[in-house]
Parts: C-alpha cells; sequence; structure tokens
C-alpha cells in the first residue's frame, strides 16, 4: 500500500510537472501514460534510458579519431558546456547553412572536429552521446532559435505534418491534432511532443530516437519511412520542437 | 519434405518453374470464378455503388472475419461494434451496430471503397482505390487494402448489423 501510494505520489508530480499552464491544451506523452510507466521515467534508478546516459558519459570522455580527441577536449564538463543545448535544436549549421538535429550535430563533431568516421544513425554510441547531452537539458524549457532560416525549415516540417500519407491515408494531424485522447486500438493517442527523445520505448526494449518514431507511426499508416537524418526528418523535427516551445525537456523518458 | 513420397526438385531451375506454376494455378481460379470490377472502375450512383464489385455474392461470416482482423479490415483498429470477444477497440470512429440498418448495401460499398467521395475530411481509409496516394510503403503500393471480393463479404456482413448502436460516452 504504501508503495502505491509513492508510485501515485511520484506519478502526479511528474504529471504536474509535464502539464503545460492553464489554458494551454498541450501535454507530454507522458501524461497519458499508466500510472506504473510514469514512475519507471520518474525514477532514475530505474529508468532503463539512464543506461543510455551513462553510456554516453563514458563516451564524453573517450578519444576517438587520429589525435585521440575526446569530446572533453573541447568541450569540458558536458553538465556545464550542454546545458540547454537540447532545448534548442534542431538548429542551423552555419558552415553548410542547413538545419541538423542534436545526432547530426554530435556527428559534425566527429567528422569535421575529431576527424573520426560519423556514428551510423540508430546505434547505442550515437544515441548514448545524444542521450547524455539531451540530459543536461532536462528540466529546461524548450527554445527553438528563431531566425528566417529555420522557419522555412519548420514551415516545410509543417506540410509533412499536415499532409496525408501511406495507403491509409492519414496524416500525422489527423491523430496527433484532431483526436488525441482517443484510443488506436489500446494505444492512447499522445499530442506527439518530442520532449523526451532520445527514449527507452518499452514497445523496442531499447533507447531510440525521435526518427525512429517517426517511422513506427509511418509504417502504421503503411507510409514509406523517411531516411534517417533526411531533410523530410530534420524538417519533421524542428516543426513539432517549434510546437513544443516552452514546454520541458525529459530525456531520457520512458514510453509504452 | 521426407515421407510424402513428392520428389524434390532437382536444380534450381526446376524449382523456379515449380514455384511459376505453382503461382500460376493460385491465381487462377480467382479470375475464373469471379468477373471483378478493378478499382477505378467502379461507378458511383448518387451516395452508393448499387452494382457489386464481383459476381460472386458476399459472405458475411467471411466478412466479420475480416472485420475483426487487425492486420486485414483494421476497422477495430478505430471503431468499436458488436464484437463481444474483441479487446481494445478504437475510439476513432462510430460504433459499427446498426450500420445495416443506417445505410443499404450500395451506400455501404461506397462508404468502403472510397468515403471520401462523401466526406473529403474523412479519416476513414478508402479500401478500394490505388491512387491519390503520397508515399505509399513499397510493400503496398498499387494495390487496394481490400481486394474486390473482400470488399463484397464485408458488405455483405455491415448489412446483417441491424442492432441499435450502443450508446457510448464519447472519450
Ligand atoms: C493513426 C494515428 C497516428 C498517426 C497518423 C500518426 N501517429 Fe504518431 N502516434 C500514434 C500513437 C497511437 C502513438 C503512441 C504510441 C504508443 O504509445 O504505443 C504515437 C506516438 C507518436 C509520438 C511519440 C510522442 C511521445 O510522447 O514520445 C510522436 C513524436 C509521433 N507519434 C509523431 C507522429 C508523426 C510525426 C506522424 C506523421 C508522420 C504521426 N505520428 C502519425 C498514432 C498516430
Ligand atoms: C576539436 C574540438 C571539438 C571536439 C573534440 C568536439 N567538438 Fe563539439 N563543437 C566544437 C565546436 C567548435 C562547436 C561549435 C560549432 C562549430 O563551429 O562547429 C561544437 C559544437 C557542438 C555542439 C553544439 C553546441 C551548441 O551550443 O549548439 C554539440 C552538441 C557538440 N559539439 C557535441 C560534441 C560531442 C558529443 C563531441 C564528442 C563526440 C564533440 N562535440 C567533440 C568543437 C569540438
Amino acid at each position: 500500500m504504501r508503495r502505491l501510494v509513492a508510485i501515485a505520489g511520484v506519478a502526479l508530480g511528474l504529471a504536474a510537472g509535464l502539464q503545460a499552464s492553464r489554458g494551454d491544451e498541450r501535454r507530454s506523452g507522458a501524461t497519458f501514460m499508466s500510472p506504473q510507466t510514469q514512475a519507471l521515467q520518474a525514477d532514475d534508478a530505474a529508468n532503463p534510458g539512464m543506461l543510455s546516459v551513462a553510456d554516453g558519459q563514458a563516451q564524453w570522455s573517450t578519444p576517438a579519431g587520429p589525435n585521440g580527441t575526446a569530446c572533453t577536449a573541447c568541450h569540458g564538463d558536458a553538465r556545464d558546456t550542454m546545458r540547454g543545448v537540447a532545448a534548442r535544436y534542431p538548429a542551423i549549421d552555419a558552415v553548410s547553412g542547413k538545419a541538423v538535429d542534436l545526432m547530426g550535430r554530435i556527428n559534425l563533431c566527429r567528422t569535421r572536429n575529431m576527424g573520426a568516421p560519423a556514428l551510423p544513425a540508430e546505434g547505442a554510441e550515437l544515441l548514448g552521446l545524444a542521450a547524455y547531452v539531451g540530459f543536461q537539458s532536462r528540466g529546461l524549457r524548450i527554445a527553438p532559435p528563431t531566425g528566417a532560416a529555420m522557419d522555412a525549415v519548420r514551415d516545410a516540417g509543417r506540410a509533412l505534418y499536415t499532409r496525408r500519407q501511406g495507403q491509409l491515408d492519414f496524416s500525422c494531424a489527423a491523430c496527433h491534432d484532431d483526436n488525441w485522447g482517443r484510443r488506436l486500438a489500446a494505444a492512447p493517442i499522445p499530442q506527439a511532443h518530442p520532449t523526451g527523445y532520445p527514449l527507452y520505448r518499452l514497445e523496442w526494449q531499447a533507447t531510440g530516437s525521435l526518427q525512429r518514431r517517426f517511422r513506427n507511426c509511418m509504417t502504421g499508416v503503411r507510409a514509406e519511412p523517411w531516411p534517417y537524418g533526411s531533410d523530410e526528418a530534420i524538417a519533421l523535427e524542428a516543426f513539432l520542437m517549434d510546437r513544443a516551445r516552452g514546454m520541458a525537456v525529459e530525456t531520457p523518458a520512458v514510453r509504452p | 519434405m521426407p515421407g510424402s513420397g513428392r520428389s524434390r526438385p532437382k536444380s534450381l531451375a526446376e524449382a523456379r518453374r515449380l514455384v511459376a506454376a505453382l503461382a500460376l494455378l493460385a491465381a487462377w481460379p480467382v479470375a475464373a470464378a469471379a468477373e471483378t470490377v478493378p478499382p477505378g472502375a467502379v461507378a458511383v450512383v448518387g451516395d452508393g455503388i448499387p452494382r457489386p464489385l464481383t459476381d460472386r455474392p458476399g459472405d458475411p461470416a467471411r466478412g466479420r472475419a475480416i472485420v475483426v482482423d487487425r492486420q486485414k479490415g483494421l476497422c477495430l483498429l478505430c471503431h468499436t461494434g458488436p464484437f463481444p470477444e474483441q479487446r481494445f477497440p478504437g475510439t476513432l470512429a462510430p460504433d459499427l451496430a446498426g450500420a445495416g440498418s443506417r445505410w443499404n448495401e450500395a451506400q455501404l460499398r461506397l462508404r468502403l471503397v472510397d468515403g471520401r467521395l462523401l466526406n473529403p475530411d474523412s479519416i476513414m481509409p478508402a479500401y478500394y482505390r490505388i491512387d491519390g496516394f503520397v508515399r505509399v510503403a513499397r510493400a503496398f503500393a498499387g494495390r487496394p487494402i481490400l481486394e474486390a471480393q473482400d470488399v463484397e463479404d464485408v458488405v455483405a456482413f455491415l448489412a446483417t448489423l441491424r442492432e441499435e448502436p450502443v450508446k457510448k460516452e464519447s472519450p
């Protein structure tokens, strides 16, 4: 009984932090989860996503590339230098002028600044680094960059979000704007706020990226998923982050 | 297969020929048994499609099986209905109970084939259309969600649903 009360307490506390302010209908995906899953996310000792964070922390100081450089060489202590960084990605990379997401940014440091090969998409190493960097923003508000270049990317993302796709001919908006809170078979439909990525999904039995989540929803409507790192996937990420502006980062979240 | 008495194909070429022959056989009875209206050639009259898509009458029992099959008919991902044995139906779309007293077969057929012709904003998928889609996954490209005979079976089943719809609170 006491355990139950404790779980409920944790869940309530979590829910309070994840509900946007009054008059704002936006809700984190966590608020649609069972109290048990909410408690799993809230307890760092039990949250399986914390394993990815620990993995990333170890890599942060591990040398790579011909000169044996580690992230620490240029970025020092991530707890200071990476605070708030994940809350403002995707952002424009000044060198190429193109939008990159957090994982793309990390791989740019590997290839440009360390002379090391890019890490494979959805591999444990890249997910770990992104989870560790993302963790430094936990509890901070999502604050995407302003500017015309990012606006253009977000507009492209919005167009993809509202376009019908796949053999079942659904737009993302048809589920996540028009029908959130209802159930698709057993699953409650959340509002698709990207507050917790990379996150541990129970169905995956693994940590995964926001782009992996897109693939799940795309294949669900029998649409051809976008390749990892494609302009379309980045644009959609940028649109969703802007749509969640001001909501709290939860990385590493847990989802069913 | 040991003990089956059938000789195994001796070469790859022979195996390929066997597969081709089997594929032909599998396709044969469908083509012979039913004259089929292809997607795109379906004639809409008023708010219905009066002419069945095949000349074989729909089988309501088979139709029910398709409706509750979450990989094939997909209906229960969104709809509730009079299916007491089915757990966790979706809550995105109207209850299917009483569908057969609300609509006649022609109306049901159009709502299944391409409901967007009636309501362009509907989320109800078009079950017997093959064009006008965006980024269809390779495995599903160029074919409708249901085959013509499946549509007829589902129409025949829905027409039998004459009960009062269950009053459900919206979630
Ligand atoms: C048919 C309805 C449907 C469509 C269409 C759909 N989704 Fe989803 N989506 C879901 C459901 C249901 C979940 C929750 C899955 C679960 O908990 O098992 C989900 C989860 C998500 C999440 C996870 C949110 C979180 O809290 O982590 C994101 C992000 C998302 N969808 C984005 C999208 C995008 C982008 C598209 C369009 C490409 C899309 N979805 C299309 C039903 C849909
Ligand atoms: C040789 C120096 C160097 C190394 C090593 C390095 N970076 Fe960077 N990193 C930079 C510089 C410089 C920037 C600023 C952007 C730019 O001009 O490329 C940057 C930017 C970033 C950013 C974006 C920060 C922001 O405020 O937008 C992230 C995240 C990042 N690096 C992660 C990493 C990770 C993870 C590693 C280790 C795998 C790493 N970096 C290794 C030099 C380095």
